[in-house]
């Protein structure tokens, strides 16, 4: 088994080589998650502080959720100490209810339009204005690159679910995409 | 196909993450549908403008630096860095390589795993054998389990919550002995597997559907739990949650 013997030396190695290469990964869902680089930068560290106190525990799949769903619990403890649960992660059920409308829009408005294409400031800039749970599930998907199954095991949301929340998060970036073109 | 199934699907669609079968239904529906076509190719276009990596972040160095320096060193790897350098290269290597074997293999054990459990739930049902301890006082149920399998499970009576404890038998999975623990509500049975190394361990609690039941996985110290019923997935959930809450509030208490 590869993650088993080796004492300690060689479980800091083997985490090093293991977790290191994602370092990227978790830094980018923390500044998504977060919105700013200080914190994104204390739950980054704090999550791989944690991941290797668990590592001996991780029984092997891919590490890469693993570790994002780490970051993830590191950012809800943010947002709790930010005296902000209500309307963050938990209250899923009411964030997608408050969206219900704009959704609809988004999926009357003329789909002809060409999109033109933005930078990338100013895409990362309408991400992350999307509501928690969306932005959750497009920078999981388009950004880090994960599969759904890989997104329902990090939020602990039902494939079907994550599905659903995608297609929202796509139709409400799509309508943030036109009116950010539509400004003078 | 509609329109509204459409909708949805089209992202499974343009994210591949559709069998065949489903992939070309939804294509069907857009080769005769305008408005799905044209969403099709708006959330293609969306899609393409995110990808490529330009959106991505990069840690800096300082923080890269400040984690790599809270992971313990190896042992005197300062003083031989440079002698230790090749034969330590090759070793990261072989872990990393064995590691991806491991997670191949994994997988399959995974589905496996599955399987194997709703196999067990099945033959509990249809054998007339789903206790070899039959008692709803959770201080009968857990010692019974001594000395049969060598792991405590934990065994909580839920009955004042909406699920009743029926008993415990060993059952077998993955070629392990695991304890079966027995609930019911209403005509619905659960059987909550419980054993070590039983699949990965898990971050979160995973909910999925094989073969027409609910299995409710999660872990707690170091032990993999398994919930599998035809309950409905809410109800299931339920289970595994106030099995989780009940747990927490025994080992404070």
């Amino acid at each position: 088994m590869a993650y088993e013997g080796g004492g300690d030396s060689g479980k800091a190695e083997r985490f090093r080589s293991a977790a290191l290469p994602y370092l990227d990964d978790v830094y980018t869902l923390a500044r998504y998650l977060l919105r700013n680089t200080a914190d994104a930068e204390d739950a980054a560290q704090e999550c791989y502080l944690r991941a290797f106190r668990h590592f001996e525990t991780f029984r092997g799949g891919p590490v890469k959720p693993w570790l994002l769903a780490i970051l993830r619990n590191v950012c809800r403890a943010e947002y709790a100490r930010r005296g902000a649960v209500a309307g963050m992660l938990d209250s899923l059920t009411d964030a997608e209810q408050a969206v219900d409308g704009l959704w609809n829009e988004g999926g009357q408005s003329p789909e002809t339009e060409t999109l033109q294409r933005l930078d990338s400031e100013v895409m990362q800039r309408l991400i992350t204005q999307l509501p928690d749970t969306f932005r959750e599930a497009i920078v999981l998907r388009e950004i880090n690159d994960l599969s759904y199954r890989e997104i329902a095991d990090v939020t602990g949301a039902p494939v079907g679910t994550v599905m659903s929340r995608l297609a929202r998060a796509r139709a409400l970036l799509r309508a943030a995409w036109l009116a950010e073109e539509k400004r003078p | 196909m509609t329109c509204d199934e459409a909708e949805v699907m089209l992202h499974a669609l343009i994210d591949d993450e559709l069998d065949a079968g489903h992939a070309r239904d939804v294509e069907a529906h857009a080769a005769h549908c305008a408005r799905c076509a044209s969403q099709l190719a708006a959330y293609r276009e969306l899609r393409h403008s995110l990808r490529g990596g330009h959106l991505r972040y990069v840690a800096p160095p300082s923080l890269r630096r400040s984690i790599d320096r809270a992971v313990p060193s190896p042992v005197m790897a300062s003083r031989r860095t440079l002698l230790k350098g090749f034969a330590a290269g090759s070793l990261v290597s072989a872990a990393a390589a064995a590691s991806v074997a491991f997670v191949i293999v994994r997988e399959d054990r995974d589905q496996r795993i599955l399987g194997e459990a709703i196999s067990a739930h099945l033959r509990s049902l249809q054998a007339d054998h789903l206790t070899d301890v039959l008692s709803s006082d959770q201080h009968t149920v857990k010692p019974w389990f001594n000395g049969r399998i060598d792991l405590a499970p934990p065994v909580i009576d839920l009955t004042g919550r909406g699920f009743t404890l029926v008993g415990g038998r060993l059952d077998f999975i993955d070629g392990k002995p695991v304890a079966a623990i027995v609930y019911r509500r209403r005509v619905h049975v659960i059987n909550l597997f419980v054993a070590q190394g039983l699949g990965p361990a898990l971050p979160a609690p995973r909910i999925e559907t094989v073969q027409g039941f609910n299995i409710r996985r999660w872990s707690e110290q170091g032990l993999n739990l398994l919930a599998v019923s035809d309950l409905n997935s809410e109800e299931l959930e339920e289970f595994g949650t106030k099995f989780e809450e009940a747990t927490r509030a025994a080992r404070a208490g």
